[in-house]
């Protein structure tokens, strides 16, 4: 069960995992706008895809508005109580 | 037979009905024999075309052996020999039959190298599969099986009319090869609507959250790796190219993780994400392109391993706690941690993180879209990939091992670590993701066209690692947005369900009405003055020709007795009386005729 000790290691440690999560991302947005280092000349296909953390902004909102507008969608009469069909 | 050449899927076949036979003791051994069998044999496999049949007048081809179909015989073996070792412990003949056969359906498609044959084997998968929803025996699951075996019989039908009028116009030639994707003529859109019914592709798709959500713990481990990637090698086969697919596969993509943000049963949730990963296969086959079809391949291969490590933790999850839903479980961690760790390297494949399998065959596709100008494709695949690991990397592990306890006591007590064989089918599946992920050539060299296609570049690696760490953020902010809600979502099944309970309605109300108004009618403008013509023909018969009968017989009884009352004694008698008579009247006139002289 030291997989679980492990689990319960980080848990317990939440904060800190928390904020070493914060610091990867500031990392990783502040390394993709290292020319030196990410080359986007050969990669990128459009341009909004050379800005600094386009992708990052990309994944948050998209995901922002996956959950809202899905939620929206199944909210307007899409999501049904469970025994919907039964007769 | 041309030659003998030993199919691979008539070794699970066989292999599948002797197993009744099989002694208790040498089962588990037996079961893992025969798809290690299949596995060497498909290895050994070598390219050309085998196992020609005549038949009437058409060349039934059983064994067409190239790159496409071995890469995708080598990763289906693979996956039965891995479904099979998750399935154990099942004390069920008849589901271990039923899988092997679908499997065998799958391969026997997979290398088929006419229309015919694929027709036969891409039946027989459906026939198979059902089993694997029925042996669940629960009410539901029978209801949930008719619906797959109806919806699958009609793409069959569909393919059929496709694969008639193909021979029509080719002259009876049917050859499974390329289609003529820049001019398709009718034959050629059934061909595909039965294909992109078992890739499952709106709006033909509802039975597949429905079917899989149903199937048995190690049925949908199965189910989720055959069905739609046989399609999808179908697909490359004959529709590289296809422009309408590229669409329709962007589509695919967006409407798994639309619809996966409402589920609340976490195997309809992954079966969502099936229709959404397959998507990025079936846009691939749409560009067309060398890099897309390899991209499509490598997607189809790494899916079903991830795939089948996703349902694998959700079905042991199933199994040890009997509860699939979000709104019944939660902070399994404690009871199912290594289940937890498997299904979480599963979710970072399917999300395709750096180092996992989903990374080095996702991007592949995506690259393709980008490379041919289609920049919406590339974007909105971008944008489905938020979505995949939305669900399937944070939502799954998180409502089910944390989150919320909904679990209720019964549950909590029954939660425990599944058998070993599951955890170790589980755990062979994650290396299988992660060396894939790590070590490229094994799975590009594979590949039908040579790969010039290099996924580990700082930029891709920046570009998805912002994608996907952005996204947590998004989760874990809106965390609330997502808690589980105790519903289903009602999809493009609701058409046949509902449809079906309306065809039904129709028949005890409308038709029954129109029935009964026609027996109506026909009482009264037919019984009611045939029975009144036939009462007044009862009656003359009684009255008239009865009565001249009995009448006739009543008058000559009549006589009889009269004739009975004159007439008496014996005739002997009568006779005597009437000569003594006669004699006493001749003497008296003898007496008194004579003369006295």
């Amino acid at each position: 069960m030291r997989l679980l000790r492990w689990i319960e290691f980080l848990r317990n440690r939440l904060r800190t995992v928390v904020w070493v999560c914060l610091v990867v991302l500031g990392l990783l947005v502040v390394v993709d706008a290292l020319p030196g280092l990410v080359d986007k000349e050969h990669h990128a296909h459009t341009a909004p895809e050379r800005w600094p953390a386009f992708w990052a902004v990309f994944g948050f909102v998209g995901c922002v508005a996956l959950i809202v507008l899905s939620k929206w969608f199944g909210h307007a009469g899409i999501m049904q109580r469970e025994d919907y069909y039964d007769e | 037979m041309s030659d003998w050449w030993v199919h691979p899927a008539s070794i699970l076949i066989l292999g599948g009905l002797l197993l009744r036979w099989v002694p208790a003791r040498f089962k588990r051994a037996y079961l893992l024999l025969v798809p290690l069998l299949v596995f060497g044999r498909i290895l050994g496999l070598t390219h050309g075309t085998f196992g020609q049949v005549q038949f009437l007048e058409w060349t039934l081809v059983f064994g067409r052996v190239d790159a496409l179909s071995t890469v995708f015989g080598y990763i289906m073996s693979l996956m039965c020999l891995l479904g099979t070792l998750y399935g154990l412990h099942v004390r069920d003949d008849g589901q271990h039959l039923a899988a092997w056969t679908y499997v065998g359906g799958s391969l026997g498609a997979i290398y088929a190298g006419d229309l015919l044959t694929l027709f036969l084997f891409w039946e027989l998968m459906a026939l198979s599969s059902v089993f694997l929803i029925w042996c669940r025996r629960r009410p539901e699951s029978l209801g949930a099986g008719f619906r797959y075996l109806l919806v699958h019989t009609a793409g069959g039908v569909a393919l059929l009319a496709g694969i008639v009028l193909h021979g029509q116009a080719t002259g009876g030639d049917l050859t499974f090869g390329a289609f003529d994707v820049k001019a398709p003529t009718l034959a050629t859109y059934l061909i595909m609507t039965g294909f992109i019914l078992n890739a499952a592709v709106p709006p033909l798709h509802a039975w597949l959250p429905d079917a899989y959500g149903e199937a048995t713990f190690n049925g949908s481990v199965f189910l989720c790796a055959f069905t739609t990637k046989t399609a999808v090698y179908a697909l490359c086969r004959g529709f590289a190219g296809m422009e309408i697919l590229v669409p329709l596969g962007v589509i695919m993509a967006l409407y798994g993780v639309v619809y996966a943000v409402l589920e609340n049963d976490c195997r309809r949730l992954l079966a969502y994400h099936i229709i959404s990963q397959v998507g990025y296969m079936v846009a691939g086959v749409g560009l067309g392109t060398e890099l897309a079809i390899n991209g499509a391949c490598a997607h189809a291969f790494a899916h079903i391993l991830y795939k089948g490590l996703l349902f694998m933790g959700c079905g042991a999850v199933l199994h040890m706690t009997g509860q699939s839903k979000f709104t019944e479980l939660g902070g399994l961690y404690q009871k199912m941690p290594w289940t937890f760790l498997f299904t979480l390297l599963g979710g970072l494949s399917i999300s395709a993180f750096p180092l996992f399998s989903g990374f080095v065959s996702k991007s592949m596709i995506v690259a393709a879209g980008f490379e041919e100008h289609k920049l919406w494709a590339g974007f909105l695949l971008m944008l489905a990939s938020v979505g995949t690991f939305l669900h399937t990397g944070l939502k799954v592990p998180y409502f089910i091992w944390f989150g919320k306890n909904h679990c209720r006591p019964e549950t909590w007590a029954r939660a425990a670590e599944p058998p070993w064989n599951m955890n170790a089918a589980m755990a062979v599946a994650s290396i299988l993701c992660v060396f894939i992920g790590c070590y490229t050539p094994y799975l590009y060299q594979m590949l039908p066209y040579p790969v010039d296609y290099h996924p580990y570049t700082a930029y891709h690696v920046s570009e998805t690692l912002q994608v996907l760490l952005f996204t947590a953020v998004g989760f874990f902010l809106l965390i609330c947005k997502l808690e589980p809600e105790p519903t289903i979502s009602l999809d493009m099944d609701w058409f046949y369900r509902m449809g079906g309970r309306a065809f039904r309605w129709l028949a005890r109300q409308p038709v029954q009405l129109l029935d009964t108004c026609v027996g109506e009618l026909y009482r009264v403008a037919g019984m009611v003055p045939l029975m009144r013509s036939a009462r007044l023909a009862g009656r003359f018969d009684q009255s008239v020709i009865d009565g001249l009968v009995d009448g006739l017989a009543h008058s000559i009884r009549g006589l009889g007795q009269r004739l009975r009352a004159v007439q008496r004694g014996h005739v002997q008698q009568s006779l005597a009386v009437a000569l003594g008579v006669a004699a006493l009247f001749i003497l008296l006139f003898l007496l008194f005729s004579s003369d006295p002289r």
